[in-house]
């Protein structure tokens, strides 16, 4: 034991410690990838249909997933394409890059999110009778963070289905309070556009006064989360207006897409 | 089971307990204790890294040159961190996304390494992998004693199962909001210390200094 301090020994001890060290953490990175790959497809689903309200507890996650068609849509032309494929698109990747993504002018940019991706992805739930609810990504702004979360619209393309973020870190207790089941019970049912096709579904400060016919698209503040909410109201506005969604709900309903 | 054995196991728990008494691994008791779940795994995680890493230092502690040690020690500790996370990953993926950084920042958790530099790097293999685990458990119980009071205080559960029903969903608890931030495991911690210091006087630190008092009218400085 007398040599270890020599420059010798030193370098030996580091290059066999580095190869063990290496070959241990890559046998274990690579054993354990398809586990972990299966369990983000897994995580995406689930999440997918957490925020449309569609998730039923006890039925296996690729099971209720088989009615949904995943598609790409071109937001410019609000049209259904091809260009990407939706197996490995990744829209959370595309909105950084520039190829795949667009700057959003200080006016169009609502929800504060800089640059809009060219295609979104999107999930059209069918049933017998064709489309029952389309589920669209939304993301925007809050008071300390990004929301990432999905809408769902019912077979009119102008009911709310469902809402939900799956990520977000909004204060705890106060804008946290976007993921309170009660809350987001409300927007079912909610009009989206108003009858000369303006998005309409807005938060509003406070609560609603249900005796008011505007009340059909409102839905309250959350208390204590004013920011929050405002955040929640500009996303939702900007991803049902011409520069998010308008354009290829109205083709759907048309039947262009 | 021997007493030295028990010793080594149980001292750090309440006696030399790393949060309380060595005031080492603070950020994570922090991050992390808002839900019992996510702290009981990052107990676990952090046992397991600690116990493995005062294994292998120890193993290896006659072949390791004096002046890259703490770089020998951070490699072992970052090899079983990174496994630790891919495990994680591939087993309890939710409360991986939830453990987020935190796991990786078991790397530079002061516990991992302060055992590894003061423990380990002295002692046999089996006295040390022990240590570890008993380090691990202090951690462990201050980590989920924090967690009991944020989740049952903050948010009316443990673990995920609702206890107190909170007014926000139609119950009558009104939630301590400041029991979901981050600062308030720093008061419970506090009182913890405070608490286990009152029982066993032993463990008030002698003052390093005192506090000159200050200079009267007329007195020179």
């Amino acid at each position: 034991m007398a040599n270890k301090e020599t420059v010798g020994g030193t370098i030996k001890v580091a290059l066999v410690l580095c190869i063990v060290c290496s070959v241990f953490v890559s046998t274990a990175a690579v054993m354990l990838r398809p586990a972990q790959q299966a369990n983000k497809e897994l995580d995406k689903k689930t999440n997918i249909l957490a925020a449309a309200g569609l998730l039923k507890p006890g039925v296996s996650i690729d099971q209720q997933f088989a009615s949904i068609r995943t598609r790409a849509v071109d937001l410019d032309t609000g049209k259904f394409t091809d260009v990407v494929d939706v197996a490995v698109y990744d829209q959370r990747k595309a909105s950084k890059d520039t190829a795949f993504s667009k700057v959003l002018s200080a006016d169009d940019d609502l929800a504060k999110i800089s640059r809009r991706v060219k295609y979104a992805v999107v999930y059209i739930v069918e049933g017998e009778g064709g489309i029952e609810k389309v589920i669209l990504p939304i993301k925007g702004y809050g008071l300390w963070s990004t929301l990432y979360g999905f809408l769902a619209l019912d077979a009119d393309l102008n009911t709310v289905a469902g809402i939900g973020f799956y990520e977000h870190a909004e204060t705890p207790g106060l804008g946290g309070e976007v993921d309170n089941p009660l809350w987001k019970a409300e927007w079912i049912g909610k009009k989206v556009y108003d009858d000369e096709g303006k998005a309409a579904l807005s938060v509003i400060k406070g609560k609603v006064d249900t005796s008011r016919p505007a009340a059909i698209y409102q839905i309250d503040g959350l208390s204590g989360a004013s920011l929050t909410s405002r955040g929640v109201h500009n996303l939702i506005q900007f991803w049902l207006g011409e520069q998010g969604f308008a354009p290829f709900l109205k083709n759907l309903k048309d039947r262009e897409a | 089971m021997t007493d030295k054995t028990k010793d080594i196991l149980l001292k750090p728990i309440f006696e030399n307990n790393p949060i309380a008494l060595q005031i080492l691994g603070i950020c994570s008791a922090l991050a992390v204790t808002s839900q019992m779940s996510v702290a009981f795994v990052m107990c676990i995680a952090l046992t397991t890294v600690t116990a493995f890493s005062n294994f292998f230092v120890s193993v290896i502690r006659n072949h390791i040159p004096g002046s890259i040690r703490i770089i020998v020690q951070m490699t072992i500790i970052a090899s079983l961190v990174i496994v630790v996370d891919q495990i994680l990953k591939a087993v309890a993926y939710d409360i991986s996304k939830q453990l987020s950084v935190f796991v990786g920042l078991i790397i530079t958790n002061c516990i991992v390494m302060g055992r590894a530099e003061a423990y380990a790097m002295k002692n046999p293999p089996v006295a040390s992998f022990l240590d570890g685990i008993g380090n691990g458990l202090g951690y462990s119980v201050i980590l989920m004693s924090v967690a009991v009071i944020r989740e049952l205080f903050g948010s009316g559960k443990m673990f995920g199962i609702e206890i107190l029903p909170v007014a926000s969903t139609g119950g009558w608890y009104i939630p301590n909001g400041l029991l979901l931030l981050p600062p308030s495991a720093f008061f419970l911690i506090g009182a913890f210390i405070w608490i286990l210091r009152s029982v066993k006087a032993e463990q008030i630190e002698v003052a390093e200094f005192k506090m000159a008092p200050n200079t009267q009218a007329g007195e020179v400085a």
